[in-house]
């Protein structure tokens, strides 16, 4: 981050979103940083992209920020609203701040970093991303995921992780509850190293070890007639 | 989908621009809600002797300085402040009275609110219009409940705007929508309670006031909520000298918090309290599900 290309600015004060995603969803330089100031909550910032390019956002922002990112690093330095990096397929983004409900929602790929707390329904239908939570996670996070790491450094909600397939939810801290057929595993060798790893990328210190494991009991897999909607 | 907004003024030097700081809140939250909107502002409360009441009339043509006048030969100390087609009447004389006069003589005149500190308005409109049409940069006070509307389970009208009020010096507004207000009701009119609207707000507002006119605290009341609602709701409520905030269990409406040492300011979105003054230095958090926050002046 933080390229030797002078930044290129929208002010959206003065701007309108519109210039600015349209600007974004051009034909870009790699490499290009862009600097958006006064986001002032605005929905929708910077979604779309599908170029290595760098966008900084000056402040909190609204709903749906950087969703489905291809490619491009963005961060926010602050708050970001329900569904940021929702739909992510690559590239990376970073929320200073908390962010709200449905965090990095049905993510195919690449690494959402938020430094604060995440909302209810953080990685609800991950596909294939990461998730990293410098705080904790709020209720049915995890919800239905199916592939891809959550990395929670603080506690979690209620129903954590139900309904998982085979997306796998490291917690630091206490859980409030597990989700139908989630249940906490002993953590592996490569548990370590993919939890080692992702803090690294993240750049959180905390020890590996300090981690749970959860993933899917699989007994959801198949229906079972008997277990009367009870798992 | 609506918007919800809330001001809490802690410097009181700030409180004769109670409306100019909320004007922008209100208007930020009109894709939230396009259909009607409404402010309850508290202002100092009145002499314990003293009601005031808020009216609505329809017509634009009402003549609320002939309601003034016999309103005057009728009852005690009588004031009526007007503002487009509502007024604020003060009187000495006991609410339910003029209650039953008006609606003998005046019933076309609807009361909004009753207390010591409440003033209420409410219309259909964009809030920018609404705003206009009622002046709301002049209001002046200690905290303020505003709504936008989105209507979706009942008609775009003034009687269904919010907020809705029950008692004195209380109100509530509603981001989200009720799947029992029709269990919720009938439970209320048992016990006596008359609606005014089709609003499933409405009952929330009511239920909530029954409770905590039975002695609960706003906490007991809201946990007794929990049970009784089946549905989801963001609630916005003031009384005479509190706001209060709570999420349905699920979150499923947003809120955002920001607070400094001068102002308490809550919304359905950070981008109706981007302009507030000092806004970069506040302190802004997303209340928990479930959990009951409240601020008093």
């Amino acid at each position: 981050m933080g390229g030797l290309t002078t930044p290129v600015l929208f002010d959206l004060s003065k701007q309108t979103l519109r210039e600015l995603n349209k600007a974004l969803h051009g034909p870009l330089v790699p490499g290009t940083v862009y600097r958006v100031e006064n986001p002032d909550g605005a929905h929708s910032i910077a979604v779309g992209i599908n170029a290595p390019v760098e966008v900084h956002i000056e402040g909190h922002a609204g709903y749906y920020a950087a969703g489905m990112n291809m490619l491009a690093t963005v961060v926010i330095y602050g708050n970001a609203g329900p569904g940021v990096a929702e739909n992510m397929m690559s590239g990376r983004v970073d929320v200073t701040g908390f962010a709200s409900g449905g965090a990095g929602a049905s993510a195919h790929g690449g690494l959402l970093v938020i430094g604060g707390d995440a909302g209810l329904r953080c990685g609800i239908s991950l596909k294939g991303g990461d998730i990293v939570v410098g705080g904790s996670v709020g209720s049915f996070s995890a919800f239905m995921a199916q592939a891809g790491n959550l990395v929670v450094c603080g506690d979690a909600g209620e129903g954590l992780g139900d309904s998982l397939y085979e997306a796998v939810v490291y917690v630091r801290g206490t859980i409030q509850s597990l989700g139908a057929d989630a249940q906490v595993e002993p953590m592996a060798e490569s548990d370590l190293a993919t939890v080692s790893s992702l803090l690294g990328a993240a750049g959180i210190s905390h020890p590996a070890s300090d981690f749970k494991r959860v993933a899917s009991a699989r007994n959801l897999y198949h229906w079972n007639a008997d277990a009367n909607q009870e798992y | 989908m609506c918007g919800i907004v809330g001001l809490l003024l802690k410097n009181e030097a700030l409180r004769p621009r109670l409306g100019e700081l909320m004007v922008p809140m209100l208007i930020g939250m009109t894709e939230r809600g396009p259909d009607s909107s409404g402010v309850a502002a508290f202002t100092t409360p009145v002499d314990c002797r003293f009601r005031k009441l808020s009216l609505y009339c329809a017509d634009a043509t009402f003549q609320w300085k002939h309601l003034e006048g016999l309103l005057s030969e009728a009852f005690e100390d009588v004031t009526v402040v007007i503002r487009a087609n509502h007024g604020i009447l003060t009187t000495a004389s006991p609410v339910d009275g003029v209650r039953r006069w008006l609606q003998t003589a005046f019933p076309q005149v609807h009361v909004l609110s009753v207390g010591r500190a409440i003033d209420l308005y409410k219309d259909v409109g964009l809030p920018s219009e609404v705003s206009d049409r009622y002046a709301f940069p002049s209001l002046s006070g200690t905290h303020v409940v505003a709504h936008t509307r989105m209507a979706t389970e009942s008609a775009v009208t003034p009687a269904n705007a919010h907020p809705y009020t029950a008692g004195e010096d209380w109100c509530l507004v509603h981001n989200g929508s009720l799947a029992n207000p029709g269990s919720i009701r009938r439970k209320l009119e048992k016990v006596g309670a008359k609606f005014e609207s089709d609003c499933d707000t409405e009952g929330a507002c009511r239920y909530l006031h029954w409770r905590l006119d039975g002695g609960d605290t706003l906490e007991e009341a809201l946990h007794h909520a929990f049970e009784d609602f089946d549905g989801f709701f963001t609630f916005l409520m003031g009384t005479h000298n509190k706001l209060a905030l709570v999420r349905d269990p699920f979150a499923c409406k947003p809120a955002v918090v920001a607070e400094t040492d001068q102002y308490v300011a809550i919304s359905s979105e950070f981008r109706s309290l981007a302009h507030l003054p000092d806004i970069r230095n506040a302190n802004v958090f997303e209340p928990k599900p479930s959990e009951v926050y409240s601020w008093a002046v």
